[in-house]
Formats: structure tokens, sequence, C-alpha cells
């Protein structure tokens, strides 16, 4: 192990060999932040999604199409989830992913 | 300056044969450590891209959307309301929207129909959702039969599909005419189900907001800048739900690592004992000990943010496909498009790469300082 040693000495120095790792791992790390940046939503034209929200008024998206109340999260009343029947337990696992509203987890804050 | 590379160098060579003395062991690490992150940054990656997505596509939804509603629930909206509104100072367009949903039992799958007259379609003619083409195999030219209010079935004919792109919103759409609309769900003219407002100045848009609640005491307005925030908070909401249900792996992992970085073994406190003896300084071994720490988590962040971002972007988040789904039968295939957020990706690299670097240096440290003969005894 000396400076400047053959080629095979300096493959075989652990050092070397790490700093080869990172390399390659480092450039990795760079070509995914370059293909954010290229194909990312920054650099690309949402195309024809926006378009048809334009033409249609859509105000959703298509995520969670089990119930009319998690289809349409922004045209839900405010009680969606018991909307069906009095008491009727909401059963839909996507309403366990979608938050309470605004006014119930912060109610400082003014209620729209 | 060369000469402090080199000897750091040095330690990096030693640390690395140490490493490599416990392959096993090490290797283990590293794996569980990797698929740590692994599941951090995906969750990460898939819910800031889908919020930045969600906010690109919505940024052209309606200004207004007003909703009638009779004794606590969505109602249809007579059109009416529309000269009823008046003209409104700052709304440059005001329509109603047709639309409704229909529950498919073939599938098993609700769909959202919606007229579309920009298409001009025939009466019998409809545009589909790429999820219901999947889901019920049809493309342009064949025949979807649904029944309608009157029980009786009703055939449309596919004029096209629209486009895969666009699948996100429209993944379970019926685009058609609006007398066949009309007549599929029994509304008679003069009813819509909600009307859309467009303002084109946004500072006025709470103005038009409140005007339209005295004017139509009965209906409710929904604000685009609502829509928007109420994605953002099911993305922030989903982002929590995810990692509460991590929690347990994470924490698992903690115990983990503070049990494999903070308890020296006792090969471990020989070697620093013999280390010692032979001359070496106690800021030489924590130094050595620092890169053995720095070397495992550096790799396992790298290695773990690099799968997460193939495993989002390039097989379209797959693991998080079941979670998503729900009970949909139309989940919409889209691939997320890449978005990478600095202060996320530097909180990930603190929070990953630090604490188990540091906690490797205590111990090494207390060992260290005591006195080389009883370390090895």
């Amino acid at each position: 192990m000396v400076i400047g040693g053959s080629i095979r000495e300096r493959v075989a120095r652990p050092s070397n060999r790490a700093m080869a790792w990172f390399l390659g791992l480092g450039a990795l790390l760079s070509v995914s932040l370059a293909h954010a940046l290229w194909f990312g939503l920054d650099g690309a034209d949402p195309g024809h999604g926006v378009e048809l929200v334009r033409e249609l008024g859509l105000s959703d998206l298509a995520l969670f199409t089990e119930a009319r109340y998690t289809r349409h999260l922004s045209l839900a009343d405010s009680h969606a989830a018991f909307q069906d029947h009095p008491l009727a337990l909401d059963h839909f696992p996507t309403a366990s992913l979608a938050a309470p509203p605004e006014h119930l987890r912060n109610p400082h804050v003014a209620g729209d | 300056m060369l000469q402090a590379i080199e000897r750091q160098r040095y330690f990096i060579d030693y640390s690395l044969s140490s490493l490599a003395r416990r392959r096993g062991k090490n290797l283990g690490l590293l794996t569980v450590y990797s698929l740590i992150v692994f599941l951090l940054a995906s969750v990460m990656l898939f819910t800031q891209s889908l919020r930045q997505e969600a906010a690109a596509i919505l940024k052209e939804a309606p200004e207004i959307l007003v909703q009638r509603i009779a004794a606590g629930r969505q109602d249809l909206i007579p059109a009416a309301y529309l000269e009823r509104m008046g003209s409104l100072r700052g709304v440059s367009e005001k329509r109603g929207r047709l639309w409704g949903y229909h529950f498919d039992p073939a599938i098993k799958a609700n769909y959202t129909l919606m007229t579309a007259d920009q298409h001009q379609l025939p009466p019998d003619g409809i545009l589909i959702g790429a999820g219901i083409a999947r889901a019920r195999g049809l493309g342009a030219g064949d025949f979807l039969s649904l029944r309608g209010n009157d029980g009786k079935p009703a055939a449309f004919r596919v004029e096209g599909i629209l486009p895969a792109e666009t699948e996100l919103i429209s993944s379970d759409l019926i685009l058609m005419a609006e007398p066949s609309l009309r007549a599929f769900f029994g509304i008679p003219d003069g009813l819509y189900t909600d009307l859309i407002l467009k303002v084109s100045n946004p500072r006025e848009v709470r103005k038009v907001a409140e005007k339209l609640t005295l004017l139509l005491p009965d209906t409710r307005p929904i604000l685009r800048e609502e829509i928007l925030r109420t994605y953002d908070a099911i993305f922030n909401w989903r982002e929590g739900v995810v990692f509460v249900l991590l929690m347990g792996a994470l924490l698992a992992f903690v115990i983990f690592a503070w049990d494999k970085a903070s308890g020296l073994s006792a090969e471990e406190r020989q070697e620093i004992g013999i280390l010692k003896a032979i001359g070496w300084e106690t800021g030489d071994v924590i130094r050595m000990k620092f890169w053995e720490g720095g070397l495992i988590s550096l790799s396992a962040f790298l290695l773990g943010y690099l799968l997460a971002y193939l495993h989002v972007f390039f097989a379209d988040g797959f693991l998080f496909e079941p979670v998503l789904k729900g009970w949909a039968t139309l989940y919409p295939a889209f691939r997320p498009r890449p978005v990478v957020d600095g202060l996320q990706l530097a909180t990930l690299f603190f929070f990953s790469v630090f604490p188990y670097t540091l906690a490797t240096l205590v111990p090494v440290w207390r060992a260290a300082i005591t006195d080389p003969d009883s370390v090895m005894r």
C-alpha cells in the first residue's frame, strides 16, 4: 500500500474501491436529479390533462372511484363519510387515507 | 494537505478491512438500512409527485363551482339560477354541468357520466376513459350496454377512448351528448348537476362567492383554491398515514442499529485495545470508527434513495398501488412524473446518515479512553 504503486495495487486498495463505489452512486444520484429536472413537471407540459380539465370543468382526480364522496373529494359535503344513511359507518379503505376536513383538524382556522 | 488526505485514506482502508472481517453482519445491516431508506424515500417521492401532478392539472379547474343544497345534501340545480345570478362583475363565463354516477354490476365499478358538447357526439355515441376500456375490454367501434334510469338497457357506441396520458382525471369517465345523458338518468330539461363560473381576476373570486351566497342562499360555492387545498391536504395526510404504518419497522431498525452501533462486541473492544496498545491515539480510533459508520450509512442512503427513485418513477410505485387503490375497480394506470424536492432530500439525508454515524462514536470513545490493558482483558 504505497502512494503511486502499480495499477493492481491501486485497484486492490480498499479506499480506492470505496471511492469508485461512491463515485458510481453519486453519478447515479446526479443522473436521477437530471432526469427529474428534464422529465419532471417543471420541464414538461401537463398536456391533454389540463385541456380536458379546462374543457369539461373537472374538479377532481379519478384516483379513488369506489364511492361518490371519494371520487369527487372536493365536492363531497362536510359529513360525507356518513351520508348514505344515519349512523352509516364508513367502510371504504380510501376514507382512512383521505384527511378529515380542515375545520375539524384545525379548529382555529375559520371554516369555509 | 495531501498528507492529511492520505492519512484519512489509510483510516478508510483500515475501516473497510475491519468491516470485511464481519462481512455477513455488516452486509445484513446495509441491506436492512437501505430497505428502510427505500421505503421512506418511496413514500416521499410518490406523494410529492402526486401532489405536484394534482396541482398542475387542477390549476385549470373552474374558479367557482356552485352546488344546490337541499336538506343538507347536494341536489340538482335549476338552470334558472344562472339567470338569478344576473351579471356578476368579474365572471367571464357561467354554465351548467351535467354529470352523474353509474354503477356497472358487470365489473362492479362506478363510472362518472358527463356531457361533452364540445365533442359533438351522436345520440348513441360515447367517449370512454382508458380505465373503462381496459376493464371492459372495449375499443373504438364496440358497444357498451348500460341499464338506464327506466330499467331498460341502453346501448352506446364507443366513438373513441380518451388519451391515456389523461388517465389520472379521466380513467372512469364516459362522455356523451346532453340529450342522451338526460334520457339515461331521467333528468328533465332545465336542471343541471352543478354550475361552474369562470372568474378572470383571482382577487375577485371570494367577492363573487360572497355575492352568490347572498343571491342564492340554498347554494354552496366551492372555490378552486379549496379544491387545490383539499388535494394538498389529502396527500399530506396519506404521507402521514403511511409513515405511521412504517413507524413499527422504523423503530425496529432504530433498536437494531442502536444495538449494533452502540454496543461494542468483545471482539471490537479487544480490537480497540490492541490498536491503542500499538500506539493509536484515541482520536485515531474514533476517526476510524467514524469512517465505518459513515461509509455504511452513506451507502445505505444512496442505495435506498436510488432504488426508491426506480420504484416510483420507473416501476410506477407498484408497492403502493394496493394502498392507493382501496376498493376501486377502475384505478388509473399512470406513471408519476419525477419530482425531487431538494429540502426533502436533504432531510432524508440528515436523518438517515447522521444518527447512525453519531451512534457509533459514543461507545467507541468510551472504550478508547479506557486503559488498553483493561479493554483487552
